[in-house]
C-alpha cells in the first residue's frame, strides 16, 4: 500500500520533463494520470527514484483537428475523451472505447498517453489507436520523432519509445469518408480490464468495404492488427457470412494469452466472435 | 396496543455519523505516540527458516523493535482453536512462525516503527533465509496420507476424520430405486470485508491495563482469549470494537495480530497500530468453504427421499483458526435441508494443506450443505424426469409435523415450505417461465430456471451445542432523566441492531425511538456477550433485551404502583405510562383505542430531574416512566427493601436453534457464442419469522444473494501447485459488482419461531445459503439439452462455451 | 525530501510539507484528521478512499498528496452543508444504502458526481456509473435505489 521513496519534480515545461528524463533514464519515470504507475508503486513493483509530473503541462491536454488530422494531447483524460461531442461526431471509436477503460475515477484521471506508454497487454487504447492508424508523437531531449501506431506496441509493458523519450501526441487521420467505428470489449470481472477488446474502423463505398482496419487488445502479450481480418474483407460486400468468415482470421499467427479467466482456446475464439460483432456494429 | 416501531421500516439510527464520514473504525481512532506495525510475511507456502535476519531493519530510520518468532516464542500463547472434536490434531499454532513457513502470507517477524511508512519500509530490510520444502496443495491427495507432512509430529495431514448422522444408510441405500451420485465442490472463497482487519492496542503501565481496540465480531470472546495468550488478567484487558467495516465471519476469530499488538504495546509502552493491507487480508485472513466432496442420495421411483450420503474432504489449511474443524460439522447438522430423509450420514475428513486457515465464512457450513442438498434433489428430479419442484414438495414436512426432527439430530422450529415455495413460484409465474423456456429452446436460445428451497440454521445457539457459551446478554437502563440506554453482548457490525434494538425498547417502555441509545462493543462497558454470527445477534440478542425490559417493567411496576399508593398487580403499563388498575380502560382509550377521546392532560415529568420528587398526577391515578426512573434513583420513597436504581440484566440461553427457510428462483439466459450468463430474473420468497425492521431483512438478503452469486459465478481463492496465491488482489479475486447483478425481487412469508418470545428467526446468512444453488441450477438447467447436470463452482462463460461448442 | 504543498479541503486551506510519496489518502487521514475517507484495497479498484478533486470523483489512494498542490478537494465530511445533508447521503439513509459504511462514503461521493453529470440516471446507468465502488453488505440495490432517490430529490 505503500509505495518506496523518490523524488518529485513538476517540469515547467515538456522540454524540461524530457531534458530530466535524460539525466537519469534508468531511474526517472513520467507521471502521467498515474493510474497505471501508481498502484504499481503501491504494490512495490514499481520503485522509481525519481517521478517527472507531466500531468501539470496543461498545454499537454487537448483535442484539436489540424491539417487533416485528429490530434490529441497525450494528458488528455479517458473522460475528455469519452464525453468530447465532437469526438462522438467525427471519430466515435475513440469515446465509445475510452467509456469502457475502467471506472468513473479512473477515467478522470488516467490518460491516453499514460496508457498508450505504459502497454499494458490488457489495456484498452491500443487496440483503437491501432484501427485508427494513428501515428504518435515522441519526444525527447534529441528532438521529436512520429512513431506509426502499428510500429508502437513491442511486447508485454514495451513500447517503440526510447530511454529519454516522452509521447507527447497522438494522431489520427481524419479520413475523407465518414469512417464507421466500434469498440467491442469483454470486461475481467475483477480487474475491468480487457480480457478481450476489438476495435473497428471501416468506410464502405457503394456497399462495399472501402477500407478497415481492426485492432485487438489484451488477447496476445501486445495489441496487434488483424491483419487477416481486414485483407478478408476490403473490396467485399460486409454482410454476415463475410464477416464471420473473416473474424476467423483475427488470431492468426499470434501466441495466445492465458489466464485464469480464459484460456487460450477459448480468447481465441472469444476474439473472433468479438471481431465479428465489431465489425458488425460498425457496418451496421 | 399496536407496535408503534417493531414491524416498521425504520431508518436506521447508526446511519447519520457513517454518512457523514464521522464514524470511527479502528484506524481512525487516533492516540499521540502511536507506533506502527507492519509485518514480513512468508512468500514461500512451505518452508524452513534457516534464518531471520533484522539487524539492518532495526538500523533503518524511525524503526524502534523488530520481533521474530524467536522473540515472542514463549512470550506469546498459540492462536487458541475451539473446536474440541475427538481425537483432533492441534498444531501449536505461534503468533508469528518459529521455524517453519507453512502458509504465503505466515506471518514471520513484526517490524515496529513511528510511522506506517518507516515501518513498511524496513520490511524490505528483513533478511529471510528460506529453505524451501515440498508443497501440500492437493486436499484430496493430503486425504490420502503419504507424501510430505505440514505438521510431522502428526505423521499425517489428517487432521480429523468424523462421521456423523442418524438412520441406516447402507440399508436406506440399497433398498432405494435409484441411487445418484456426484462430486460436488464448494470452492475456497475470501470473505473481502470492506474494512480489512485493524487493531489498535495501548497499555497504561500505571494501572497495568491493556486496551485493545479490534475490527472483531466477538469482543468478549477476544479479550478472554488474548488475555490468556498474553497473560494478562482478564479484568486489566479491555476490548473496544470501534465502528466494524463488515466481517461475515472473518472477524469472528482470535488472529495472531491482536495478540501480538498488545504484547508489542506492553513491551514498549506506547500505542501500536496494525491495519491490514488487502494483500494481507487476502492472504492471512480466513478462507470460507473449500469442501469437495460426494454425494450418493437414493430415492423411490416417485421421488421420495431415502437416504443422503455425504463424504467430504475439508481443506483446513495450515493451521486452525478459532472454529477452523467446527465448521464441516455445521455441513453435517444441516444435510437433511428441508426434506424428509430417514437416512444422513456425512464422512469428514479435515486436512492440512500449505494454504491460510478456512473458517467461518457467511453461512459457515450450511451453504456447503444447502448446496449439495439443492444439487442433490436437481439430480433427483433430473434422474427421475420430474419437475425440481414437484420433487421437492414431495418430500417436505408438513407445517403440523414440526418441530420437525431430522436424521442429523436436528429439531427444526416451525416451518411451512410449501407456502414459501408457492408464493415464489406465483411471483415468477413459474408456468409461465417454464413455458417460456420451452418456446426459446425451440428457438435455440439458452434458458434456464433455478430453484432452490433452503432452511437455515440461526440463532446459534443453545450452549451445549456451542464451543464457548451460545446465550447472549442484555442491559437495559433507564437514566434519571428517562433516557433509555441497552447495552448488548451482541456486536453487531453493519446489521443494525443499534436501529432493531432501539425499536424493541422504545415499543416496550413506550418512549420514542430517539430517547434510545444502544451500546455494544465495549467490554469495559457492555456485561459479557457473545457476539455478533450465526444470524444469532436478533434472535438471541434481542430476546435478552426484550427479557430484560420485561423484567426491569416488573420492578418499574413496583415503583409506581408505590408511588400511586396501590400494588403493582393493579398497576398498568400502557405507552409508557403506568396507571392505576382502576383506571385501565381511560389508558386504553388513551394509547389509542379510541382516538375520540381526549387522554387526560399528565403532568410534564422529568423538567427538574435535581429537584423535589416526581409528583403524580393531580389524580393521583397515572405516573410516567420517567418518573419511576427519578424516583428509582432518587431513592427517598421506594417500597421497602427495594434495590434503588432502574436497570436490569437478562442472560438468554436459546433452547433450540431457528430454522428460517425460504424458496429462491433465477433464471439466466446463457450466450450461445461466448457463454456469458445472463441474469433474466430473481425471485426470493424468505422466512425469517417475526420481522422487526423490514428494511434491515431486505438489505439482509440482498447481500447475502450477492455473496452467494459471487461463489456461484466469479469467485475463487487459487493457489498454485507452489501453494503460491495467485488471487491475491481485487485484481484477480472478483468480488460482485453493482452493473454484473439482477433486479431482487423480494418478498416473505412470516412462521413465528417459537423458539423465543419475539418469534424471531435471524436473516443475516439466508440469502447466502438459499441462492447459490438456485443460480447453479438455472446455469445447470440452461445447459441441459446437453445432457448437463452438474457444474462446479465458480460456473465461468468458459465452461459454458466448452458445453455449448463440445 | 519534502515538499511544500497548499490545498483547500472542504473550504479551508492547508499548507504543509510532505513527503512525495504520501498518498492524498493518508494526507487526507493522517495529516488533516479527516478519517472519513477509507482505505480498502491496494490496487485502486474498490473507490473506498474516492474524493471529489477539482470536480472529479478520484481515488485518493491513486493519487500523491502532492499532485494535489494548488487544489480544491471536497471529502465526504465536506458534503453537507450547514448542517443538511447532501441529497445523496440523504438517499442513502432514507433507502438504507448503507449496512457496515466502511464503503459507504466512497459510494456517496462516487454517486454525487454521477448525479452532476447525469442527473436522471436509469438503474443501469447509476449501476454503471458506480463500477468503481466494492460493497460487501448491501448487493447494491439499496444502493442504486438511494441514488435514483436522491436524483429526484435534487
Amino acid at each position: 500500500m505503500i509505495p518506496a521513496q523518490f523524488d518529485y519534480v513538476v517540469p515547467a515545461s515538456l522540454a524540461e520533463a524530457a531534458a530530466l528524463l535524460a539525466e537519469r533514464p534508468d531511474e526517472a519515470k513520467i507521471l502521467a494520470g498515474g493510474h497505471s504507475l501508481i498502484p504499481a508503486m503501491k504494490l512495490r513493483l514499481a520503485q522509481p527514484q525519481l517521478l517527472i509530473d507531466i500531468s501539470r503541462l496543461k498545454d499537454l491536454a487537448y483535442i484539436r483537428e489540424e491539417g487533416g488530422q485528429l490530434r490529441i494531447g497525450a494528458m488528455t483524460t479517458h473522460y475528455a475523451l469519452e464525453s468530447s461531442a465532437r469526438l462522438r461526431e467525427i471519430c466515435p471509436l475513440l469515446p465509445a472505447c475510452a467509456a469502457t477503460i475502467g471506472d468513473v475515477q479512473v477515467r478522470n484521471c488516467g490518460t491516453i498517453g499514460g496508457s498508450l506508454a505504459h502497454a499494458d497487454p490488457a489495456a484498452d487504447w491500443p487496440a483503437a489507436i491501432l484501427a485508427l492508424d494513428a501515428e504518435l508523437v515522441a519526444t525527447s531531449a534529441n528532438g521529436e520523432r512520429t512513431i506509426r501506431a502499428t510500429d508502437f506496441f513491442v511486447d508485454m509493458l514495451t513500447t517503440a519509445l526510447e530511454p529519454g523519450e516522452i509521447l507527447r501526441e497522438i494522431r489520427v487521420p481524419l479520413a475523407q469518408a465518414r469512417a464507421q467505428q466500434a469498440y467491442l470489449k469483454l470486461p475481467h470481472p475483477a480487474s475491468g480490464f480487457a480480457v478481450v477488446g476489438v476495435a473497428v474502423n471501416l468506410t464502405q463505398q457503394n456497399n462495399t468495404c472501402a477500407s478497415i482496419a481492426v485492432g485487438l487488445t489484451s488477447v496476445a502479450a501486445k495489441a496487434f492488427r488483424a491483419g487477416g481480418v481486414e485483407q478478408a474483407l476490403v473490396g467485399r460486400a460486409l454482410d454476415e457470412q463475410t464477416i464471420a468468415a473473416a473474424a476467423a482470421h483475427a488470431t492468426d499467427s499470434v501466441e495466445l494469452n492465458e489466464d485464469l479467466f480464459a484460456s487460450a482456446d477459448y480468447r481465441r475464439h472469444l476474439a473472433q466472435v468479438y471481431t465479428r460483432r465489431a465489425i458488425t456494429a460498425a457496418a451496421g | 396496543m399496536s407496535p408503534k416501531y417493531v414491524g416498521q421500516r425504520v431508518k436506521r439510527t447508526e446511519d447519520p455519523r457513517l454518512i457523514k464520514g464521522l464514524a470511527h473504525y479502528v484506524d481512525d481512532v487516533r492516540l499521540p505516540d502511536t507506533l506502527h506495525v507492519a509485518f514480513v510475511r512468508s512468500v514461500y507456502a512451505h518452508a524452513r527458516l534457516v534464518n531471520v535476519d533484522a539487524s539492518e531493519a532495526r538500523k533503518a530510520p524511525g524503526v524502534v523493535a523488530v520481533y521474530t518468532g524467536r522473540d515472542v516464542a514463549e512470550r506469546v500463547g498459540p492462536v487458541p482453536c475451539a473446536g474440541n472434536l475427538p481425537d483432533l490434531k492441534v498444531p501449536d499454532h505461534r503468533v508469528l512462525a518459529q521455524d517453519k513457513v507453512y502458509f504465503v502470507g505466515h506471518p514471520i517477524a513484526a517490524v515496529v516503527a513511528t510511522d506506517s511508512y518507516a515501518a513498511r519500509d524496513a520490511v524490505d530490510l528483513v533478511v529471510v533465509d528460506y529453505d524451501e520444502l515440498p508443497v501440500v496443495v492437493d486436499a484430496l491427495a493430503a486425504a490420502e496420507g503419504g507424501g510430505t507432512m505440514i505438521h510431522e509430529q502428526f505423521g499425517s495431514n489428517v487432521a480429523y476424520k468424523l462421521t456423523a448422522g442418524e438412520g441406516d444408510i447402507e440399508a436406506a441405500l440399497a433398498g432405494a430405486d435409484h441411487v445418484i451420485r456426484q462430486r460436488i465442490v464448494n470452492q475456497r472463497l475470501a470473505p473481502v470485508a470492506m474494512e480489512p482487519r485493524g487493531v489498535l492496542a495501548r497499555y497504561y503501565p500505571g494501572e497495568e491495563e491493556l486496551t485493545v481496540w479490534s475490527s472483531t465480531q466477538i469482543p468478549h470472546l477476544l479479550r478472554t482469549q488474548l488475555a490468556l495468550m498474553i497473560g494478562i488478567p482478564e479484568n486489566k484487558l479491555r476490548v473496544i470494537t470501534p465502528e466494524v467495516g463488515g466481517g461475515f465471519g472473518s472477524k469472528l476469530n482470535v488472529y495472531a495480530e491482536e495478540a501480538l499488538l498488545g504484547w508489542i504495546s506492553m513491551q514498549l509502552g506506547k500505542p501500536a497500530k496494525w491495519i491490514e493491507t488487502r494483500r494481507e487480508n487476502m492472504q492471512a485472513t480466513i478462507h470460507g468453504r473449500d469442501q469437495n466432496g460426494e454425494i450418493e442420495i437414493g430415492c423411490q421411483h416417485d421421488g421420495t427421499l431415502t437416504g443422503l450420503r455425504y463424504n467430504v474432504v475439508a481443506d483446513l489449511g495450515a493451521y486452525h483458526q478459532l472454529l477452523t474443524p467446527a465448521i464441516p460439522t455445521l455441513t453435517g447438522l444441516m444435510l437433511s435441508g428441508c426434506y424428509k430423509i430417514p437416512a444422513i450420514q456425512i464422512n469428514v475428513t479435515g486436512v492440512f494443506t500449505n494454504k491460510m486457515a478456512t473458517d467461518a465464512y457467511r453461512g459457515a457450513g450450511r451453504p456447503e450443505a444447502t448446496y449439495v442438498v439443492e444439487r442433490a434433489l436437481d439430480l433427483v428430479a433430473a434422474e427421475l424426469g420430474l419437475d425440481p419442484v414437484e420433487v421437492r414438495r414431495r418430500n417436505f414436512p408438513k407445517p403440523d409435523e414440526f418441530p420437525f426432527k431430522t436424521a442429523t439430530g436436528l429439531f427444526y422450529d416451525s416451518g411451512d415450505y410449501e407456502a414459501a415455495l408457492d408464493k415464489a413460484l406465483a411471483n415468477a409465474d413459474y408456468t409461465k417461465l417454464r413455458a417460456e423456456q420451452k418456446q426459446a429452446r425451440a428457438q435455440g436460445r439458452l434458458i434456464g430456471i433455478g430453484v432452490s428451497t433452503y432452511v437455515e440454521i440461526c440463532a446459534l445457539g443453545p450452549s451445549q451445542a456451542m464451543p464457548a457459551g451460545g446465550w447472549e446478554s442484555a442491559t437495559v437502563r433507564i437514566e434519571p432523566t428517562g433516557k433509555v440506554t441497552v447495552l448488548t453482548g451482541a456486536s453487531p457490525h453493519g446489521q443494525g441492531q443499534e436501529t432493531s434494538f432501539a425499536q424493541l425498547a422504545a415499543d416496550e417502555l413506550g418512549v420514542d425511538l430517539n430517547d434510545v441509545t444502544v451500546i455494544h462493543g465495549d467490554t469495559s462497558i457492555v456485561q459479557y456477550g457473545i457476539g455478533t454470527f450465526g444470524s444469532r445477534a436478533t434472535a438471541v440478542g434481542g430476546t435478552a433485551v426484550y427479557i430484560a425490559i420485561e423484567k426491569l417493567k416488573e420492578k418499574a411496576s413496583k415503583i409506581a404502583a408505590h408511588l400511586l399508593g396501590t400494588d403493582a398487580a393493579s398497576v398498568f403499563f400502557a405507552d409508557g405510562k403506568f396507571t392505576r388498575a382502576g383506571e385501565r380502560k381511560s389508558a386504553a382509550a388513551a394509547a389509542g383505542a379510541d382516538p375520540g377521546e381526549v387522554p387526560p392532560p399528565i403532568l410534564p415529568a422529568g423538567q427538574d430531574p435535581a429537584g423535589a420528587l416526581p409528583e403524580p398526577d393531580a389524580d393521583g391515578k397515572r405516573v410516567t416512566l420517567q418518573d419511576v426512573a427519578l424516583a428509582a434513583h432518587l431513592a427517598k420513597d421506594l417500597p421497602p427493601d427495594m434495590e434503588p436504581g432502574l436497570s436490569a440484566t437478562y442472560f438468554f440461553e436459546p433452547k433450540n436453534f431457528t430454522f428460517p427457510f425460504g424458496t429462491h428462483i433465477c433464471v439466466v439466459e446463457l450466450d450461445r457464442e461466448t457463454g456469458d450468463i445472463k441474469f433474466l430474473r430473481y425471485v426470493a420468497v424468505d422466512d425469517c419469522g417475526k420481522v422487526i425492521n423490514p428494511l434491515l431483512v431486505e438489505g439482509q438478503v440482498h447481500g447475502g444473494i450477492v455473496q452467494a452469486l459471487g461463489q456461484a459465478l466469479y469467485e475463487t481463492v487459487v493457489y498454485d501447485e507452489q501453494g503460491q496465491l495467485i488471487t491475491g488482489t481485487l485484481m484477480d479475486y472478483a468480488v460482485p459488482r453493482a452493473h454484473m447483478l439482477p433486479w431482487f425481487e423480494l418478498d416473505r412469508t412470516e412462521t413465528p419461531s417459537p423458539v423465543n418470545p419475539l418469534g424471531v428467526k435471524g436473516v443475516g446468512e439466508a440469502g447466502t445459503i438459499g441462492a447459490t444453488p438456485a443460480i447453479v441450477s438455472a446455469v445447470v438447467d440452461a445447459l441441459a439439452p446437453f445432457g448437463v447436470r452438474h457444474l462446479d463452482m465458480p460456473i465461468k462463460p468458459e465452461m459454458v462455451w466448452r458445453i455449448v461448442n463440445a | 525530501m519534502k515538499r511544500e504543498i497548499n490545498i483547500n479541503v472542504n473550504g479551508t486551506q492547508h499548507k504543509h510539507a510532505v513527503e512525495p510519496r504520501l498518498l492524498l489518502v493518508h494526507y487526507l487521514r493522517d495529516v488533516l484528521g479527516l478519517t472519513g475517507t477509507h482505505v480498502g484495497c491496494e490496487t485502486s479498484l474498490c473507490g473506498a478512499c474516492t474524493v471529489n478533486v477539482d470536480g472529479r470523483a478520484v481515488k485518493s489512494c491513486t493519487m500523491f498528496a502532492v499532485q494535489a498542490d494548488g487544489a480544491s478537494v471536497t471529502t465526504i465530511e465536506g458534503m453537507a452543508r450547514d448542517g443538511a445533508l447532501h441529497p445523496v447521503q440523504q438517499g442513502f439513509w432514507e433507502c438504507h444504502g448503507l449496512q457496515c459504511g466502511y464503503c459507504t462514503p466512497g459510494m456517496i461521493m462516487t454517486a454525487a458526481q454521477l448525479l452532476e453529470r447525469n442527473p436522471k440516471p436509469t438503474h443501469e446507468e447509476i449501476r454503471h456509473g458506480l463500477e468503481g465502488n466494492l460493497c460487501r453488505c448491501t448487493g447494491y440495490q439499496h444502493i442504486v435505489e438511494a441514488v435514483a432517490y436522491a436524483a429526484k430529490k435534487q
